[in-house]
């Protein structure tokens, strides 16, 4: 990790972040954004048809699974080949709860979310001992097992097997808003609130200390770090993020089975990650974005769809090698230099 | 200002809707000119043998459509891949319905796809017609009154496997192979059923298999190893075949009843080679293309020369194009039945109503027949054996009342 790309504006007070630009100062700048993407956001719920809202529902739900992967390997440096793991576990728990207890359906983000702490918790802890490559194994591990015990047949009467869950869809409250359009509102809520919840985070006193472990783990550890307590932390935190990206996406399509979350939707959040940008939260919106369209539109070169993806992939690495937030960065900078 | 303009804009709204509940008696997806029906198939993964069912019946909708459609209208088939995969079928599905907005689904294939759709297309209240499977929870009009199976179901399939055993091997010892999913339950739950109380004796080995695995050779070994001789093979057309050259090529010569989703020469018995797969038993509903008998049959000879010129790629010893051709000609029948109301409501309703209809490619006897609470098109089906190159059926056309 010897380039990582620096973190937008780790510590407020960075000199970085006071960039003024024509008498503009970028803190502005950004609530204008912020303002603008939450009325287009929310606009797109009364443009767009049932089916163009579902995939745009899926998209922030992949968003907020991307954010649970950066806290981990963008922020804190770890890397995570599995967290299709923790995305199939919080959607199985909203599943299974909807589907035996018949609990609704906006009470089931919590228990998945906090399953998914404890077991992220838990696996950081021997993971603690890995680094680099060899963690990436043991998370592939974990990854490729997913969809095997969702298929054991002991666990067959809660997750229904091979076949797996098919769940009612939830009803909108209100008349004058149809149930995709409600399930849409829905997730931009709770994306909203996790996108705050993680901004304050990295931005902190817990983010700074999970930023200096990435950098030098030896130095963060002088400096009084716990570097295991945070390094298993973050873990936690990542698959509550992923956890709660998993649940949303039993409530939106409805439907979970094992191979839903196969090793390739680990490798996708990877992909969203890195097109994204590795330490930008607006960047995992858009690599969110990202791994559902672009598959989508590459699967019309039929037999030939992965390969459209690939190519498209060393296209958009090539063109922004920093991710999508690098690209937009590089820029504003050209834009203010002029 | 802006009051006055919401107020145009809300009775222009509403003028517009009133206008759709007007003239909107017709299902989504159909005009004057075309209906819109649309399908999944497997055009890869695990099944895609089955994809070729997906193509003849867009031939067949072909043909149709170049001697005048159905009463005038062109049907217009859009069919996607789901590559045997659930959540894709759920996707697809809904692109479908939601986006492309078809009238209604037709032949969707596969018993895990279909189940992943099954709630949502009744909830949606559109048709999902003929699914390409024999699970018998397609046949629950109560429940699901807007799903409905086309071939006999597996549990018919799977008694008339258990008769089989019990009139000509009252002793036999039986392994078992299966899916694990509805699809493969089934069968082994119609088996059981026609054995009875001998049931737990008689079979005494049980293997099962998920579709993404790669081969089921262990499963083979271990069935050997049990005992059994005789091989209750319930599995698609890929595992089908390598069980079909495992069982040949470890020296065990069972009694093979395999089951008849997978009995198709061209894309099972050839590829696991035609000397291992001698004397295997199987049931058939429709005529067999590589059944000799059929060489001067009218309706077959029909069959030949629709393949020769509108599907002229496919395979003519492959069943599955017989299967789409049987399926499509019943489709283009509902649909003349339906006449000009093409609502969904209409559709089911006619689609309940058939009868006496005679299936193109059936066996001579068979005839679809379906009411309001009778959701199973197909009830009969004869068994056969294979010899040299070709099924050789025997014995009398069994229908699942008499079971």
């Amino acid at each position: 990790m010897a380039r990582t790309p620096a973190v937008d504006q780790p510590i407020p007070a960075n000199p970085a972040d006071v960039l003024t630009v024509g008498g503009i100062r970028l803190p502005l700048w950004r609530r204008a954004w912020v303002l603008l993407a939450a009325i287009t956001a929310i606009g797109l719920t009364f443009v767009l048809e049932d089916f163009s809202l579902f995939q745009l529902t899926n998209g922030c739900i992949y968003a907020i699974a991307i954010i649970g992967l950066m806290l981990l390997t963008g922020f804190n440096g770890q890397f995570s080949l599995g967290h299709s793991a923790f995305y199939a576990i919080g959607a199985y728990t909203a599943a299974i709860m909807m589907d035996q207890w018949q609990v609704a359906y906006f009470w089931t983000l919590v228990p998945a979310g906090i399953i998914c702490l404890i077991a992220g918790f838990l696996f950081g802890l021997p993971a603690l001992r890995l680094g680099g490559l060899y963690l990436a194994l043991a998370t592939f591990a974990l990854a490729v097992a997913t969809p095997q015990l969702l298929k054991y047949e002991p666990f067959e009467h809660w997750t229904g097997g091979v076949q797996g869950l098919d769940l009612d869809k939830p009803v909108s409250p209100l008349e004058s808003l149809n149930d995709d359009q409600w399930i849409y509102l829905f997730t931009l809520v709770v994306l909203a609130l996790l996108v705050y919840g993680a901004w304050n985070l990295v931005r902190g006193r817990t983010g700074r200390a999970m930023i200096a472990i990435r950098d030098n783990p030896l130095a963060a550890q002088t400096m009084g770090i716990n570097t295991a307590l945070y390094k298993s932390l973050t873990f936690g935190v990542s698959g509550l993020f992923t956890g709660v990206a998993g649940a949303l996406s039993a409530i939106a399509i409805q439907f979970v089975a094992p191979d839903s979350f196969t090793f390739i939707l680990a490798i996708s959040f990877l992909v969203g990650l890195v097109v994204g940008g590795l330490v930008s939260i607006p960047g995992a919106i858009f690599g969110g974005m990202f791994i559902l369209y672009v598959p989508n539109l590459t699967e019309d070169f039929q037999g030939l769809a992965w390969t459209a993806y690939g190519i498209v992939l060393i296209v958009a690495v090539y063109v922004m090698p920093m991710g999508a937030a690098g690209l937009v960065k590089m820029m504003t900078a050209k834009l203010i230099r002029r | 200002m802006t009051a006055i303009k919401t107020l145009i804009l809300a009775a222009g709204v509403a003028a517009l809707a009133l206008g759709q509940v007007g003239c909107a008696e017709n299902a989504p997806g159909v005009t004057d000119m075309s209906i819109k029906i649309g399908n999944t198939n497997p055009y890869s993964g695990p099944a895609s043998s089955y994809s070729t069912i997906g193509k003849s019946i867009g031939a067949f909708f072909k043909m149709v459509n170049e001697n005048g459609g159905v009463n005038g209208r062109q049907i217009e088939w859009i069919s996607v891949d789901d590559g045997y995969s659930p959540p894709k079928t759920k996707e697809q599905f809904r692109k479908l319905v939601e986006r492309e907005k078809v009238a209604f689904m037709f032949q969707s294939l596969g018993t895990p796809t279909n189940s992943a759709v099954h709630r949502y297309m009744n909830k949606k209240k559109v048709p999902h017609l003929f699914v390409a499977t024999g699970a018998t929870k397609w046949g629950d009009p109560k429940n699901f009154p807007w799903t409905m199976g086309f071939q006999p179901n597996y549990q018919t399939m799977g008694k008339i496997f258990g008769g089989y055993v019990l009139q000509n091997h009252p002793d036999g010892k039986i392994g078992i192979l299966y899916q694990n999913d509805d699809y493969g339950k089934d069968y082994v739950i119609g088996l059981r059923a026609a054995l009875g109380d001998k049931a737990d004796t008689m079979i005494v080995a049980e293997e099962s298999y998920e579709v993404t695995d790669p081969t089921i050779d262990s499963q083979i070994v271990n069935l050997k190893a049990s005992g059994a001789n005789i091989f209750y093979n319930v599995s698609i057309p890929k595992f089908a075949a390598q069980a079909i050259k495992k069982v040949h090529d470890i020296g065990w010569r069972p009694v093979h009843l395999l089951n008849d989703v997978s009995n198709s020469v061209a894309s099972v018995l050839k590829p696991a080679g035609l000397d291992k797969s001698q004397d295997i038993l199987s049931t058939a509903y429709l005529k067999d293309p590589t059944d000799p008998s059929w060489k001067d049959d009218a309706e077959f000879k029909q069959w030949q020369a629709f393949m020769d010129e509108y599907y002229p790629d496919g395979d003519k010893t492959n069943p599955f194009n017989g299967y789409g051709y049987a399926v499509a000609s019943l489709m283009v029948h509902v649909l003349e039945q339906c006449g000009d109301d093409l609502s969904r409501e209409n559709i089911m309703q006619q689609a309940a109503s058939v009868k006496d209809f005679r299936l193109k490619m059936a066996l001579p006897g068979i005839d679809v027949n379906t009411g309001e609470d009778d959701f199973f098109p197909l009830e009969q089906a004869q068994m056969m054996r294979f010899k040299g190159e070709s099924w050789e059926r025997f014995g009398a056309l069994i229908s699942a009342d008499s079971l």
